[in-house]
């Protein structure tokens, strides 16, 4: 039991680090990306693409896959994101959903349908057990390092968004965009950065969970549901709303699947709905912002 | 001309309507060959016509439109397969089923933001998706339900392989469909729904009953959805877990965009289009088809969805202006 849930805590860190700069993003431009799960995506083939044709070391692919991703991320920003950010949400659901019908193409027409798979350095392969009988803990490895990672991760994104210039620009921007750039904050330049992180962390997101959750060219498919329910979920106005989601959801996935596997994702997509119409703007909303 | 006049004349039929419907209505005739997506034209677009009601009239962004499709279509093909192989009845059955659900749901898309609908309407479609794939004892699971064997249509034509009763059936439900709603957005609940539409919080204060409107005109959508999803399974006598798929959602969306949100003639141009088009890529690069069709969403969007409809516009830099602010 023990083990299911450490799976799904494992499970539940990647979605928050997948999913995290999406909630920011729309946070902060009230911009429905349907598009995110293609960042990861690319994160992931870098990943695949330079350990296999390279021979790059798998530790060293993760930064590039974040520098990667969070380059093409502030390229598009700046071309092709900027113009629509006061548009109808209907047209920001049609281009995101454009992309990723693009990137899905791209990735098959280059790369193949394939589904790819990662080698992992021997000392992330192993299992540890902890415990007897009903209580065990088996902990794989490559989770243990992935919460280890993620763990890192939020506490950093916390502290930068908290204790920073740039945080406090950023929180700023959020709650009221037209006050922030009227104190002289560079709205525009807080936008791309964020931008660019947040694809660079779904990029990562995407490198680490190559192994987990299974690469192929329908990834940003198969997984915009899930990164969607975490900032449905989670909210849009803070990180730790949707890192709970994000752990909620891995976990609630985890043992529905282990112990109802008849009902499957029905569990989640339920849960989901039931918490979306008690309350509607997420679970751990901040009261005051826009 | 006064004031009661201007405004029925809107809603009167005009010469080249019914010019329209004649044709389409006599379409497999003269089209024999093509009666097969004929008939696949006319189901895609009532279910693009249902979603223009709550998408281009009432402003709801759904992506989970075709559960209502997809229970309309299992509906009629477990009626069909269980109990009575009548048409008409299983019309009714689909509709029924479609309308109580979309009445239910109807209470999920009052509250929270468009992010907070779009998830629900699209969990809801999932759900449908799971619970289709996982009852295989009901629905067949991924096999889809087999063995539907359709009536004649008035206990008289016969359902042939070349779809040509298919599409006179298809094209009469969409005729009809179609005149009722026609009907409904040019009466002064139409009204009502577009001043939903455009302010809400305005709507609200001249003492429009919002809520009961939202709800009312997703039910009504609902329904039409369903009787889409019921031909789709009576003329293919079959119906698989693609009838809840997420991309039918999303193409329907598409569809309407093309055609144009906010006029009910805008669901049947957008299925044409979206199907010829669709039948032509496919046949060029097969596999890789959905890379174009990104592409042609992304074009859309960046040079603006109201100037495709607004030829005009195209050669003035100025329109384009207007509408990028």
């Amino acid at each position: 039991m023990l083990t299911i849930l450490f799976d799904g805590i494992a499970y539940g860190m990647l979605l928050f680090i997948l999913a995290v700069g999406l909630s920011v993003t729309m946070g902060l431009m009230n911009f429905i990306n349907l598009a995110h799960g293609a960042f990861a995506m690319a994160g992931g083939y870098i990943t695949v693409l330079l350990m296999q044709r390279l021979d790059v070391p798998f530790l060293l692919c993760l930064p590039l896959a974040f520098l990667g991703s969070a380059l093409i991320g502030a390229v598009l920003e700046r071309t092709l994101y900027r113009p629509l950010y006061n548009r109808p949400h209907l047209d920001q659901v049609l281009f995101s959903i454009g992309m990723v019908f693009m990137a899905t193409a791209s990735v098959d027409f280059f790369i193949g349908s394939t589904q790819q798979i990662i080698q992992l350095p021997e000392w992330l392969k192993g299992r540890t057990e902890l415990g007897t009988g009903d209580w065990v803990l088996g902990m794989g490895h490559y989770r243990l390092f992935i919460i280890a990672v993620c763990v890192a991760l939020t506490v950093a994104l916390q502290y930068v968004l908290s204790r920073t210039r740039f945080g406090s620009r950023l929180r700023a921007s959020v709650d009221d965009q037209r006050v922030a750039a009227g104190l002289g904050i560079n709205v525009n330049m807080v936008f791309l950065t964020t931008f660019a992180v947040g694809s660079g962390l779904a990029g990562l997101g995407g490198a680490l969970g190559a192994e987990v959750l299974g690469l192929d060219p329908n990834f940003p498919l198969k997984f915009m549901v899930y990164f969607l329910i975490v900032v449905a979920v989670g909210g849009t106005t803070s990180i730790s709303g949707p890192l709970l989601a994000a752990l909620l959801l891995g976990i609630a996935d985890v043992a529905g699947k282990y112990y109802i596997p008849k009902l499957g994702a029905f569990i989640v997509y339920a849960l989901m709905i039931a918490i979306l119409i008690w309350r509607p703007q997420g679970l751990f909303v901040r009261q005051g912002g826009k | 001309m006064n004031a009661q006049q201007s405004l029925l004349q809107k809603s009167s039929f005009k010469w080249w309507e019914i010019l329209l419907w004649i044709a389409l209505l006599s379409s497999p005739a003269w089209l024999p060959k093509h009666a097969l997506i004929i008939n696949e034209i006319a189901i895609v677009a009532l279910f693009a016509v249902s979603l223009d009601l709550i998408l281009g009239y009432t402003g709801i962004v759904s992506l989970g439109h075709a559960a209502f499709f997809g229970l309309g279509g299992y509906a009629a093909g477990l009626l069909a397969k269980h109990i009575t192989p009548d048409p008409l009845l299983g019309l009714a059955m689909g509709t029924a089923v479609a309308t109580v659900t979309g009445a239910v749901m109807s209470l999920t898309i009052m509250r929270g933001n468009d992010l907070t609908r779009l998830m629900v309407t699209l969990g809801f479609a999932l759900i449908l998706f799971e619970l289709a794939n996982k009852l295989d004892w009901l629905t067949g699971g991924a096999d889809g339900l087999q063995g539907v064997v359709m009536g004649p249509v008035l206990g008289r034509f016969e359902f042939d392989l070349y779809g040509q009763t298919s599409a006179f059936y298809s094209l009469s439900v969409l005729a009809v469909c179609f005149v009722l709603l026609r009907r409904v957005v040019h009466s002064p609940y139409g009204a009502t729904l577009m001043a939903i539409r455009d302010n809400r919080l305005r709507a609200m204060a001249i003492g429009i009953p919002v809520t009961r409107r939202l709800s009312s005109v997703y039910t009504l959508a609902a329904a039409v959805a369903g009787a889409a999803g019921v031909l789709m399974t009576q003329t293919t006598g079959f119906a698989s877990l693609d009838l809840f798929d997420i991309h039918r959602s999303a193409d329907v969306l598409l569809m309407l965009v093309i055609g144009g949100t906010g006029w009910l003639y805008g669901g049947i141009l957008g299925a044409v289009v979206f199907k010829v088009m669709q039948d032509v890529l496919s046949s060029i690069t097969p596999q890789y088809w959905t890379f174009w069709l990104g592409l042609f969403l992304v074009v859309l969007v960046m040079v603006g969805r109201e100037r495709l409809n607004n030829p005009r516009s195209w050669f003035s830099s100025k329109a384009s202006k207007e509408t990028a602010a």
